[in-house]
């Protein structure tokens, strides 16, 4: 693997929320970590709290009604949580940048494309407020370039509305790399786009990723995009990480019920009919399951399953699945490495 | 013979947006919406229309529902048509022909609760059967309990909602079921209940479905017949499992090799020449001659002057392209455009 | 070939009507429960709400609560007039004699009366007509109705209701009217604007598509979206319609002497300030407190009906 330290190290994040009723306990020891160059994806469905976990790590949730109540994030070496608020904003300027799911609603309507891009690039430059007019025009029109779009100069004078979604959302991630930050955090990008447009968004955001040697996170409910776009995935389920591996393996081979019964739902260019999908519905959270938060619905569930929960077990290096059906495999391992010594 | 439930022949719609010129000379700026496209549905059967933006799809829905009049040519429930003169269709029409829209969030209204969304067609309809056990039964047939009969829409997830649109739509006893991109919201495992559900009601009440969506791998796995659409005009017709197997149209090769898949096999199904380029074009200016030329990358020079007519190539299926039904091309025998599969 | 159809077939599910009735219950206690979380989270709103009640509880016991209810009307004692606030005159006595603070608790009535009063008149023409421009947007119903509606905003309010007030006899049911003149075209407006949005929303076109009439449609499902922005509104003109209904007084078109009002007695003080000064900043700080109360019941409201999804 890396020798180096990891870009991004979220340990043990539980997050909740108080409701009318209660508290919702949303995040439930998410364990997170990403090294530079890295393309990792977030998969998992409508509220399992990939964008509350995306959200603790840029620190923008709402205070209350979001309670933070334990969990170390690091980005880059520095402790998100206990940042002052300058430093916090250096950050997110220059360190990590987000593209969102809906770019018509990512993008001021008010003001031209090219106000926009002034923002942006003024905010996050360190010598920014320096810049001249003419610099940052420069710096937008190639971002612009990068992502493919013709005609910049007109671009930049145009409003948002004038631009169809597929340039408004390439316009995006032209804004999200000019800053060069260190991590990109792509959420959902190509979801309100046409297929064909998608396509193509998603073709760039891999070349340029690639250009930039950018960190990505990509979040997504599509696991196809997943596995063209990543190297590695993260299986996530009502607050937990319940699966994590090289994204070949975890198509090739997927451990967790979940991840087996997610991928079996997708339907396939090749027929074969549509499965019954997953029995039963994700979690209440303000009463979630006990012990493992998926055993409700799990085809091999086991008496152990309601009343701990499990920790992740490393199959191999690259390979780790929150589950008790593995834990066997663990001391089995386990076990044959001790006899070979 | 089974018979046709809906037959669309030549149906053009198109939309005056604004004018140009000063008042004396006044020329509108029409978008053609609909084109003059021609298709049928037959008793029974799920008939997939998959376009993009600006395809047109949803304008056939909410014609053949009866939300707009259709501009010019003809649509049949029954072989009796749904719109004569000017008039909007009759209350027989209205409880035959429903439709489930495609975002259950704002389908639904959100300030009544499920028992008043479900009571509204009942009550419209003026059936004479005691309602309460008539919404009860309703939630019964989708699989709610009469629980959910109290809850707010906003405390149902997506897929629950969808559910509840579904049931309306089934309320009235309809005979077609119009499903405007019913699973596009969803994520994938729900929408796989979501479809199977359609399925058993279908069988059940014996339905006729067209089904709208832009996911061809949903509608390999779910329709009988497919039909393409781009910018208004139908591109390509066939029976589903042709479709796939020899896919003939330039879009549609656009479309299938745009599909993220997640597995070998499916990668070996996608065309490997046809990559997703350029925009779509506003369907207010369209370009002469084939609307997809600018996108096409086996464009020939009559591509852009003449627009292509319908041909047959293989039984049942027909697509509308020059490089089948030039002199010198693959045999083809070209189908007059009020011809109808 | 008969088909099955959902509507005949036999009922299956084992669910009495009690059941139904008690479910029904639940959903309401449930529904309340969760309006009142939502309008308290803010503590501003409850203190809002407990100063509007306590106020709308003066107004209606006031003869029992005022201590000198007698004062409130024709009443004279001049060798205690003008005394300051002390043990036995909490407020203070005006310039005939009277307790300040029971003309005031009697004053709370005509002010309170006149914000409700004028709010039921205003409040369902002006919706209707906002409603049926609204669906009907572009034709002669909106064209008419708006170009109305704009004739009236057009004139300044304010002497709009001076001068019919001083066309009619001066009295509060004739200030009443001349207020809501004014006043219900922005109810017009604000519901016409929430109207050509909400048309276009898929749950209206479901109505539509199933054949619903325009009662229903208007009624049933576009009325209910827009109660949040209204009754926001509503809470807080209630404070703007007494602050005008003092304004008329003070200029004598409202309630007429000996009745109390609180905008008569500020008038009426104005003219002993600053060394009688009890006399008219009491009332005023009385229509501060109101308009406070009903400011911050706003915000609560508004608060309360905002959707939960997150």
């Amino acid at each position: 693997m890396n020798d180096s330290k990891p870009l991004l190290d979220v340990k043990n994040l539980n997050v909740s929320f108080s409701v009318y009723g209660g508290k919702l306990c949303v995040l439930d020891g998410v364990n997170f970590f990403m090294y530079p160059g890295e393309k990792v994806g977030l998969v998992g469905e409508t509220g399992c709290g990939k964008t509350t976990t995306m959200k603790a790590i840029l620190r923008v949730l709402p205070t209350p009604p979001a309670i933070i109540s334990s969990g170390s994030i690091h980005f880059d070496g520095k402790d998100i949580m206990g940042l002052k608020v300058d430093e916090l904003l250096r950050v997110r300027g220059r360190g990590i940048s987000m593209v969102f799911q809906d770019p018509t609603a990512a993008l001021n309507p008010v003001f031209t494309i090219g106000e926009q891009f002034e923002n942006v690039i003024k905010f996050s430059s360190s010598s920014g407020k320096s810049l001249t007019k003419k610099d940052i025009h420069q710096k937008a029109i190639s971002a612009l370039k990068e992502v493919s779009l013709a005609d910049p100069e007109r671009l930049l004078q145009s409003y948002p509305i004038q631009l169809s979604g597929g340039m408004r959302q390439r316009v995006c991630i032209g804004m999200a790399l000019s800053t060069n930050p260190k991590l990109l955090i792509a959420d959902e990008p190509g979801t309100s786009l046409d297929v064909t447009i998608q396509d193509q968004v998603l073709r760039l955001l891999r070349k340029l990723v690639e250009d930039y040697n950018t960190s990505v996170i990509l979040i997504t409910h599509t696991l196809g995009i997943v596995r063209e776009t990543t190297n590695r995935v993260y299986v996530m389920y009502a607050g937990n990480m319940v699966e994590m591996a090289a994204t070949h393996k975890l198509f090739l081979k997927p451990l967790h019920p979940y991840t087996k019964a997610l991928i079996s739902t997708v339907p396939r260019l090749t027929g074969g009919g549509i499965t019954s999908g997953i029995p039963g519905r994700i979690p209440d959270y303000r009463n979630p399951p006990t012990g493992c938060r998926f055993h409700p619905r799990c085809p091999n569930v086991m008496d152990i399953c309601s009343k701990e929960k499990p920790s992740v077990f490393n199959i191999e290096p690259d390979h780790g699945v929150a589950c008790f059906l593995y834990k066997s495999d663990i001391t089995n391992m386990k076990e044959k490495a001790t006899k070979v010594q | 013979m089974i018979d046709d439930i809906l037959t669309i022949t030549n149906l053009k719609k198109h939309f005056v947006i604004g004018h140009t010129g000063r008042m004396s000379g006044r020329n509108p700026i029409t978008v053609k919406a609909i084109d003059g496209i021609s298709f049928s549905i037959r008793e029974g059967e799920t008939y997939g229309l998959v376009g993009e933006s600006g395809s047109g799809k949803s304008t056939v829905a909410y014609i053949a529902i009866g939300m707009y009049l259709p501009s010019s040519g003809s649509i049949r429930f029954r072989n009796q048509e749904l719109f004569r003169g000017k008039e909007k269709r009759s209350r027989e029409f209205k409880k035959a022909i429903q439709i489930v829209f495609q975002d259950p969030g704002s389908s639904l209204n959100p300030r009544q609760n499920i028992k008043q969304i479900l009571e509204m067609p009942l009550r419209v309809t003026k059936s004479e059967n005691n309602r309460m056990e008539q919404i009860i039964y309703l939630l019964e047939i989708v699989g709610l309990p009469p629980e959910y009969m109290y809850k707010n829409p906003g405390m149902l997830s997506g897929g629950e909602k969808q559910i509840v649109a579904i049931a309306r739509a089934l309320a009235t006893n309809p005979s077609l079921v119009i499903l405007d991109e019913p699973t596009s919201a969803l994520d994938v495992s729900v929408q796989a209940k979501t479809i199977n559900l359609l399925l058993k009601l279908q069988k059940e009440f014996q339905l006729s479905y067209m089904f709208i969506t832009h996911d061809l791998s949903l509608m390999r796995n779910v329709s009988n017949r497919v039909a393409i659409m781009y910018l208004g005009k139908i591109c390509e017709i066939a029976d589903t499992i042709d479709f796939f197997r020899n896919p003939l149209h330039p879009y549609t090769q656009m479309l299938l090799s745009a599909i993220p898949v997640i597995n070998e096999e499916e990668e070996k199904l996608k065309p490997e020449k046809v990559i997703s380029t350029g925009e779509i074009p506003s369907p207010v200016n369209l370009p002469p001659g084939c609307s997809f030329h600018s996108r096409c990358p086996f464009i020939m020079n009559i591509c852009k002057q003449v627009d292509p007519v319908m041909a047959e190539i293989e039984e049942n299926h027909v697509v509308r392209c020059h490089l089948f039904t030039q002199p010198g091309s693959e045999n083809g025998t070209s189908v007059p455009s009020n011809m109808i599969l | 070939m008969n088909k099955v159809t959902p509507t005949d077939h036999p009922f299956n599910s084992n669910i009495t009507l009690e059941q139904i009735s008690s479910l029904e219950r639940a959903s309401q206690r449930d529904n309340i429960g969760r309006a009142w979380y939502k309008f308290s989270r803010n503590p501003m709103s409850v203190v809002g709400l407990s100063l509007v009640v306590s106020l709308i509880l003066l107004a209606i016991f006031a003869p029992y609560i005022a201590p000198y209810p007698k004062h409130a009307g024709p009443f004279t004692d001049f060798p205690n007039a003008k005394t300051p606030p002390g043990l036995d005159y909490l407020f203070g006595t005006d310039q005939i004699g009277r307790d300040v603070l029971s003309r005031i608790i009697f004053g709370l009535r005509s002010s309170l009366l006149m914000g409700v009063v004028v709010l039921v008149l205003v409040v369902p023409p002006g919706v209707m007509l906002g409603l049926l421009a609204g669906y009907f947007q572009d034709t002669w119903i909106d064209t008419v109705s708006m170009r109305i509606t704009d004739i009236f905003l057009a004139v300044p309010p304010l002497i709009l209701a001076l001068a019919v007030a001083s066309v009619l006899k001066p009295n509060l049911w004739n200030g009443m009217l001349a207020v809501s003149l004014m006043w219900w075209p922005w109810y017009a407006r604000l519901v016409y604007g929430l109207t050509t949005t909400l048309r276009n929303e898929s749950f209206v076109s479901a109505a539509e598509v199933a054949g619903a009439s325009t009662w229903h449609i208007l009624f049933r499902e576009i009325l209910p979206n827009t109660l949040s922005p209204i009754l926001t509104k509503i809470s807080i003109d209630i404070a703007w319609v007494i602050i005008i209904g003092s304004m008329l007084s003070f200029v004598g078109l409202g309630v007429q002497p000996p009745e109390p009002s609180l905008g008569t007695m500020i008038a009426d003080g104005s003219r002993y300030l600053p060394d009688q000064w009890w006399i008219s900043v009491f009332p005023a700080l009385t229509i501060v407190l109101i308009v406070l109360g009903f400011n911050l019941m706003g915000d609560g409201v508004r608060d309360m009906f905002a959707s939960e999804e997150s």
